[in-house]
């Protein structure tokens, strides 16, 4: 028996196959994982990420809290609102976890991390906002709703009453705002246009059957990993962790070096992995049939080379091939050998994303 | 509950077998394992030609979440496998005691076929597996 979102009841009434996800009893699929990715590429899809941990932190030195705690810089966060996507690192560099972080006032920001790694999350956020007398304050009272796909922003904002829906609609990407009982973000985990929602838990089924009356559907934890491998996504856990830095999972864009006077957790040992180059994230696509899966060798070149390793494979079905993230020793090379139950099979290196707002980037 | 068609024998790993004449037989998986695995996307059947024992893993079923071997229940030859699977494996899903079937053997004379269960025993296998 694991942890259940207040839409726990709902998910098994319209059908869905539960798993364990990080402590949580969460939904696979409501029947078919694959149609639940083709509605949100083609029209729109929700997912119950309730289970994800919401922190606020509220304190005159918040600011200058996260400029030391997060990899990338707060200080680029020029409007109320905005959004930015960030590593939290240890001092050797190894990912803590990613988060979102929005800008909500001055001495006010709140995080979004994952369910899996929230306990130690909050540990180590607690331990370094001592000294900054900064107020951690999960936000166990709210659910979280990510309504996702071309359609997505126009039926969500039929929740809405009039006045507001403007206003909604006018949200840019990766900006946040209320909206009554709402704070709605234009942000997600798909490659899609959309929102993430989030409302006090006790609101939550009401919106959740409302979307469900405006033909948005359900969609499982299944579907949420296909789009965001798809989408060139990392998953922690699987393509970044404790053990690898942010430049060898395809996440050197995420940390913010300039301006070169900011002391983060992890800078001095990004600074030496950027020296000394390394292993790298890409993308692979397999040339022939097969499902890349994680784990799986990658052989970069002779017998001798060093092997690299899939972090995320799936099965594409907006492609219709298997595509993978892998971190390789020499990312320079253009094909590789992938080992799959024993025998080599081509792939294709290639730079994610593979799949963006419902088209393929990459031509097979 | 899944479908378990009276005229078919069944094995604790999933797989069905269809009598037919003269000591042929046709494999697949069943109702229940393609409901498990979730929608599929990559089926390999055996090579015609090959030698199977009992228990030999002999094809793969690949879902969007993971990969999972058929082993044969009987020993015998392949005579013939589903080329279908290869373009449609959603057949697996959509169909998997007609068109959704794996592969058919020519049956060795020496073939054990006590260990299968019928149809009653692999539905009472199915309700103690899920309790």
């Amino acid at each position: 028996m694991g942890l259940k979102t207040p839409l726990y009841d709902l998910h098994i009434r319209l059908g869905a196959k539960i798993v364990d996800f990080g402590g949580w009893d969460m939904p696979l699929h409501y029947g078919s994982q694959i149609e639940e990715h083709h509605a949100v590429r083609r029209d729109a899809g929700m997912f119950d990420v309730s289970h994800m941990a919401i922190v606020d932190l509220k304190g005159v030195r918040v600011r200058e809290f996260l400029r030391l705690l997060l990899a990338n810089d707060v200080a680029r966060l020029k409007t109320i609102g905005k959004a930015l996507y960030s590593c939290m690192l240890l001092p050797d560099g190894g990912v803590i976890d990613d988060l979102i972080v929005y800008y909500l006032a001055e001495s006010w920001y709140r995080l979004v991390v994952n369910a899996g790694t929230r306990n130690k999350d909050l540990l180590w956020i607690r331990r370094h906002a001592a000294d900054f007398s900064v107020a951690v304050a999960e936000r166990q009272d709210l659910a979280m709703i990510a309504v996702q796909g071309p359609n997505a922003r126009q039926k969500t904002a039929l929740l809405l009453a009039p006045a507001q829906q403007t206003a909604l609609l006018e949200l840019q990407p990766f900006c946040g705002a209320e909206f009554g009982t709402w704070f709605a973000a234009r942000t997600g985990y798909t490659g899609e246009d959309g929102f993430e929602l989030m409302l006090a838990a006790a609101d939550a089924a009401d919106a959740w059957n409302r979307l469900l009356a405006q033909g948005v559907k359900p969609a499982g934890l299944g579907a949420r990993d296909t789009l965001r491998l798809e989408a060139g996504m990392n998953l922690y856990g699987n393509d970044m962790d404790e053990n690898h830095h942010p430049l060898a999972s395809g996440l050197a864009w995420t940390v913010a070096f300039e301006p070169s006077e900011r002391a983060f957790i992890g800078r001095s040992a990004l600074e030496n992995a950027r020296r000394s180059g390394g292993p790298e994230l890409v993308g692979l696509i397999l040339e022939d049939r097969g499902v890349l899966r994680s784990h799986q060798k990658v052989m970069t070149g002779g017998a001798n080379a060093p092997v690299g390793e899939v972090t995320s494979g799936t099965f594409s079905p907006t492609m219709n091939r298997s595509i993978a993230l892998a971190r390789v020793p020499n990312p320079s090379s253009s094909t590789v050998q992938v080992e799959i139950r024993g025998k080599l099979h081509a792939a294709r290196v290639v730079k994610p994303p593979f799949v963006r707002h419902g088209k393929p980037l990459i031509a097979i | 509950m899944s479908k378990i068609p009276g005229d078919l024998q069944y094995t604790k790993s999933h797989e069905w077998v269809r009598r037919m004449q003269n000591g042929a037989v046709e494999i697949g998986i069943t109702d229940h394992a393609q409901s498990a695995l979730g929608d599929l996307v990559f089926v390999e059947v055996p090579d015609v030609g090959r030698a199977l024992n009992a228990g030999d893993a002999c094809a793969v079923v690949e879902s969007v979440k993971a990969a999972s071997d058929v082993y044969s229940p009987l020993a015998g030859k392949v005579t013939s496998s589903n080329g279908a699977l290869a373009s449609q494996p959603e057949l697996l899903n959509q169909d998997p005691y007609g068109a959704g079937w794996l592969f058919r053997l020519q049956t060795s004379a020496s073939a054990d076929s006590a260990v299968l269960l019928s149809a009653a025993a692999y539905a009472s296998f199915l309700a103690d597996e899920s309790k």
